[in-house]
């Protein structure tokens, strides 16, 4: 498959700090890439690196095979951002904010004009076209960033926590934009600490922490590769001591959650059976029982933990 | 292909200095630095003075052009850098070059259209302009030459407050009107003072407005010509190359 985002061994350093520590990864042409981490883990300084903000201090980047540092505005040129922080001009309107970019990217007159109106009715914009951004909400004013970021038909849009504050609505409809575009061809590069989000969207996914990368896998091998993550879920007729489930063979935790009891292990099946055979023995009956595979969730929370541990 | 992508980048300058214009010819540090306070200064200096009224209009017309050239282009940066839009505009294909032209554009319009204001008025008012095509052309060589000045100053320090910014270019404004013929022909002040006048560009404007108005100068007129045309030059390729250092701190 093509690549569209090849990284080789990135790094950046604000003083003593390594902010991006050496890392390399690829984006395939047309894929949704998820760039997941916790906070300070070196997500946006990679995202500024790739769109040309910042300068690396070592590695390379390049964006459809434009070098970001020898060929800057071809690679600009071809590429769209959703900046974390909200930064239209709140002095201009709506319209003038779009018709910048348009400018900016040299999108000719007529057509910056055509996909503005196209982008302002899709988004629930157009109403509010000539009102200037001051007075928008911040869900407006991050449908109006994606917006200016579509306008020019980027080949690769770089999205920094695309929906990180936004209510349900908004933040679903920014979701179906991207699968949207995503299937009109757009490679996605996004960023985010929303597991669901990722979950949802990412045909592939990167963790980073600390400025390195963890793991990169789709997110059902991301799962499945995380042993020690699988767990059953079981609740009685009546209370049970959690200890005394955590001796069953191949249990290796056991959590109380609510009503539940929830036993971590990589043998589910033989844990089904040690429980049942321990629910005779007491008397009790099994109100319910479930075996659940590894959220995405457990798999970051593990990957993070592991990392600090090295 | 070069000259290509020249043109198209010229083209993005010319869209960063209408977006300039739109957003911050009313902001209150431009009007207040860029109009206000030149036209108190004015005023004190005119008050209580017997002045012929083409020493009066000289003095104006080099104040306006000066002060209303210089007074969006240091606000820009640090606006923007603030704001967070200037990561927006670097994240762009705009070199750096057409980013800061773009700004000295917007301040070159929005100058030279105010200053077009008391040359309208000395022109309804009855002073005489000798030579109303020189003096059109030097007013727009030093609208351009204090416009690239302007930007200059915003390029160090890296800075995101404005405050700070229009403290420092008021600190370079201020004494370069005393020392640049502005209220005093170069002529009447001591050696000293026309050694220090001849490193100020606002000197070869006044120079080249009392040539115009006075029919008297210091300067021949191709020297105010060619000392504006080495200043601007000057200016702008230091405002570029430092605003191009200073960016990544601006930015981090």
């Amino acid at each position: 498959m093509e690549t569209a985002i090849e990284v080789k061994d990135l790094t950046k350093n604000y003083g003593e700090i390594t902010a991006v520590n050496h890392i390399n990864f690829e984006v395939r042409k047309g894929e949704i890439f998820g760039f997941l981490g916790p906070n300070g883990a070196g997500k946006t300084t990679t995202i500024r690196i790739l769109t040309g903000v910042i300068k690396p201090d070592d590695g390379a980047a390049t964006i459809m095979d434009y070098n970001i540092l020898k060929e800057p505005l071809k690679a600009k040129q071809i590429i769209s951002v959703v900046p974390e922080m909200a930064n239209v001009y709140i002095d201009l309107t709506a319209w003038h904010n779009l018709m910048l970019i348009g400018e900016l990217y040299g999108v000719p007159k007529k057509e910056r004009r055509e996909r503005a109106e196209h982008l302002l009715k899709d988004f629930g914009l157009h109403e509010r076209r000539n009102h200037l951004a001051r007075g928008f909400s911040k869900g407006m004013k991050q449908k109006l960033i994606l917006c200016m970021a579509l306008l020019t038909e980027p080949k690769v849009l770089f999205l920094d926590e695309p929906t990180a504050g936004l209510d349900v609505e908004s933040a679903r409809l920014i979701k179906d934009i991207i699968r949207q575009h995503n299937k009109d061809g757009t490679t996605i590069f996004l960023s985010t600490h929303n597991m669901e989000e990722a979950n949802q969207l990412c045909d592939r996914i990167a963790i980073i922490n600390h400025g390195k990368i963890a793991a990169i896998d789709n997110p059902e091998n991301l799962r499945m590769k995380s042993s020690g993550l699988k767990s059953v879920e079981v609740s009685f007729n009546k209370p049970v001591a959690t200890n005394e489930l955590s001796k069953i063979p191949n249990v290796t935790e056991a959590k109380k959650i609510g009503d539940k009891i929830r036993l971590y292990t990589d043998e589910p099946h033989s844990v089904i059976n040690s429980l049942i055979d321990y629910a005779r023995s007491k008397g009790l009956t099994i109100i319910s029982l479930n075996t659940l595979a590894p959220t995405l969730e457990d798999v970051f929370i593990k990957l993070i933990r592991e990392h600090k541990g090295d | 292909m070069l000259e290509y992508q020249f043109l198209e980048q010229l083209k993005r300058a010319f869209a960063i200095a209408k977006k300039d214009l739109r957003i911050y010819y009313k902001r209150a540090p431009v009007l207040i630095f860029g109009l206000i306070m030149p036209f108190f200064l004015f005023l004190a200096f005119l008050i209580g003075r017997n002045m012929p009224m083409e020493q009066l209009f000289t003095g104006l017309l080099g104040m306006t052009v000066f002060f209303s050239c210089m007074s969006i282009g240091p606000a820009i940066v640090p606006f923007e850098a603030r704001s967070r839009t200037l990561e927006r505009l670097v994240s762009t294909p705009v070199s750096v070059w057409a980013l800061f032209i773009g700004d000295v554009i917007a301040s070159f319009l929005y100058g030279f259209l105010i200053s077009t204001v008391p040359l309208i008025i000395g022109l309804v008012l009855g002073v005489n302009i000798a030579d109303l095509l020189v003096l059109c052309l030097g007013m727009i060589l030093a609208s351009f030459c204090f416009a690239s000045f302007g930007v200059l100053l915003s390029a160090y320090p890296p800075t995101d407050i404005p405050s700070t910014v229009m403290m420092i270019s008021n600190l370079v404004k201020f004494p370069l009107v005393f020392i640049s013929g502005v209220f005093i022909p170069i002529s009447e002040i001591h050696e000293w003072g026309r050694i220090i006048a001849s490193f100020s560009p606002l000197t070869y404007f006044t120079d080249l407005v009392n040539h115009c108005i006075q029919e008297s100068s210091y300067y021949p007129v191709f020297v105010d010509f060619i000392a504006l045309i080495g200043f601007t030059l000057l200016f702008l390729i230091a405002a570029i190359k430092i605003h191009e250092r200073t960016l990544p701190d601006r930015l981090s």
